[in-house]
């Protein structure tokens, strides 16, 4: 008998699975459930950058791009980032990634090893830590508060530094909390590393879906560029999660070093995916536009139906998801989206699936139609006048 | 600030707040109000109006493309022709077309009948009026932009937490 236990690395076998397959599974059991659980666009990708995919295979063009992606992509990303973002990138700085999630795992690869410690700003997208520990480097929490509206403050971090620190990863726009940094917030965060070795890997694939002010990459502010990895794609912004797609944009001598790990990994990112994000870069944003004026409706619309049922919400100027206080229920999270769930076939997403800070919270996606929503609120209703105080 | 722009935005919904419509045009929302105002003085901006899609209700109607070949008075062209027909609630649109014919419009009724009783009673015998060939829709796919049909089912995942 072969133990297939043991056949598993150690890092692999200490990946804790996830307690979300339950809700899954209770969800798939039952008939009309709403779930406002999903991270990803309901939209379709826009019709011309799917009509460029198309007919990239009607052309025939189905073979390996070269291994950083089509030159006619990352010269479009440039122009993108600088028109965006005011970020300057040359074609060579930049790897198209299959997803914002290859991206993240060959910078950890590569700048993290044995005994490494990456900081990890929490409630956060769950990938860090995991890739992280399968690097052999050591995943330190850094817990952001309601009260700082969930940044990560300057304080935070210099507390949290050690001598092995190498790595912080700053997860804004914030998924789950839908928490923003403004241009001052990171200004405080740079005056802690500028003298410091450590890298930042700032994940900013909700950097297209912010309300209010415009996004703000670490990246531009002064001294930050040349210690910092940006990672975006197309996924969100663009309606495009199917088509995985994502790039990463850094200082060339680390960029060539994780172009090694991609090409091993990846060969090259999807060639059909590629032509089509061509046209989402050149003539995309008036998409993107009026996708983020749809969002920051139903945004205030669920935002404002949560506050009025008594949860207690901090306001999201990011992403697509609020994060209301469950507090005054006296479950946790875990119990209040099961029962909720069951009773009124309403499925969010526990708090604590981001990390322990996040018990007492749970997730709502607000990439659903304004019919769902509505329907979600008053379910949610039903529920918290049951069981609310 | 992109005019052009402006009315292309409220064309496609006139729903959007002031708020929203400068987000997208990135201008002030002041100049957007300010604009707009004007174009209602000036007649630029006709009416808001909503989309109906009468086929999810019980109305009975039909509606029909009618193609007109008319003889043009001197002096006044097609348009002596097209004022008459205007003033009729059941023409919906009305246009003077280029091609095979020379007025082209869209008539809604209550029955497959009442629309070619309207066709045959009414226009046929105006004055100058010298053929009428009328075409019943079947189905409508997408009317001034809007796709009909409602929302396609959501074909997302059930649950998960990424
Ligand atoms: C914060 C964050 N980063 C990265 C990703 C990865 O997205 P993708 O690989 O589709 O680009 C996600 C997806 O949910 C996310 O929420």
């Amino acid at each position: 008998m072969i133990d297939y236990e043991k056949a598993v690395t150690r890092a692999v076998r200490e990946i804790r699975p996830s307690g979300i397959r339950k809700f899954f599974d209770i969800a798939a059991e039952m008939d009309d459930v709403i779930s406002l659980s999903i991270g990803e666009p309901d939209f379709v990708t826009p019709w011309h950058i799917r009509e460029a995919g198309i007919a990239s295979l009607e052309r025939g063009m189905t073979h390996y791009t070269s291994n950083a992606g089509l030159i006619e992509l990352r010269q479009a990303i440039c122009d993108y980032m600088r028109r965006r973002f005011k970020l300057q990138y040359e074609e060579d700085e930049l790897i198209v990634t299959v997803g914002g999630s290859e991206a993240i795992d060959i910078a950890i690869r590569t700048l993290v090893g044995p005994g490494d410690e990456v900081l990890i700003p929490e409630p956060s997208f769950v990938c860090y830590d995991p890739i992280t520990r399968m690097a052999g480097g050591r995943a330190t929490p850094i817990v952001t508060r309601a009260e700082d509206d969930f940044r990560l403050t300057a304080q935070q971090l210099k507390a949290a530094i050690t001598p092995g620190t190498k790595l912080l990863i700053l997860p804004y726009p914030n998924n789950p909390t839908g928490a923003v940094m403004r241009r001052e917030d990171l200004e405080a965060i740079a005056d802690v590393l500028r003298d410091t070795d450590i890298f930042v890997l700032s994940d900013e694939i909700y950097a297209e879906l912010t309300y209010g002010a415009r996004h703000v990459s670490i990246a531009s502010i002064e001294g930050m560029r040349e210690r910092t990895i940006v990672v975006n794609g197309f996924s969100k912004a663009f309606a495009m999660t199917g088509w995985r797609l994502g790039f990463l944009a850094g200082p060339r001598p680390l960029v060539k070093a994780m172009l090694k790990v991609h090409q091993f990994a990846i060969m090259s990112s999807p060639s059909t995916s590629q032509y089509a994000a061509v046209e989402a870069m050149t003539n995309g944003d008036e998409d993107v536009r009026a996708m983020r004026t749809d969002y920051n409706r139903r945004r205030k619309y669920i935002l404002e139906g949560v506050r009025r049922l008594g949860m207690p919400c901090f306001e999201p100027f990011g992403a697509f998801y609020i994060f209301p206080s469950i507090k005054d229920f006296g479950m946790t999270s875990d119990e209040f989206c099961t029962k909720l769930l069951r009773e009124q076939r309403l499925a969010v997403v526990p708090g604590n699936a981001f990390g322990q800070s996040g018990e007492g919270h749970i997730r709502i996606s607000y990439a659903y139609s304004k019919e769902n929503l509505t329907e979600a609120l008053r379910r949610l209703g039903a529920f918290t006048e049951k069981y609310g105080k | 600030m992109d005019k052009e722009k402006l009315l292309k935005l409220l064309e496609k919904d006139g729903d959007m707040t002031l708020e929203e419509i400068a987000e997208q045009l990135g201008a002030d929302m002041r100049d957007v109000a300010a604009q707009i105002d004007k174009y209602k003085e000036t007649g630029v901006l006709l009416g808001v109006h909503a989309k109906v899609d009468w086929e999810k209700t019980k109305r009975e109607y039909v509606t029909a493309m009618i193609e007109l070949k008319v003889q043009p008075t001197r002096g006044h062209g097609f348009d002596a022709i097209a004022e008459r027909l205007v003033n009729y609630p059941e023409i919906k649109s009305l246009y003077l077309m280029s091609g095979g014919y020379d007025i082209w419009m869209l008539i809604e009724g209550r029955s497959l009948r009442e629309v070619a009783m309207f066709v045959a009673k009414k226009i046929a015998p105006m004055e100058g009026v010298k053929s009428t060939g009328t075409h019943f829709v079947l189905t409508k796919y997408k009317d001034e932009g809007i796709t009909f049909g409602g929302r396609k089912a959501d074909t997302r995942r059930l649950y998960s937490y990424d």
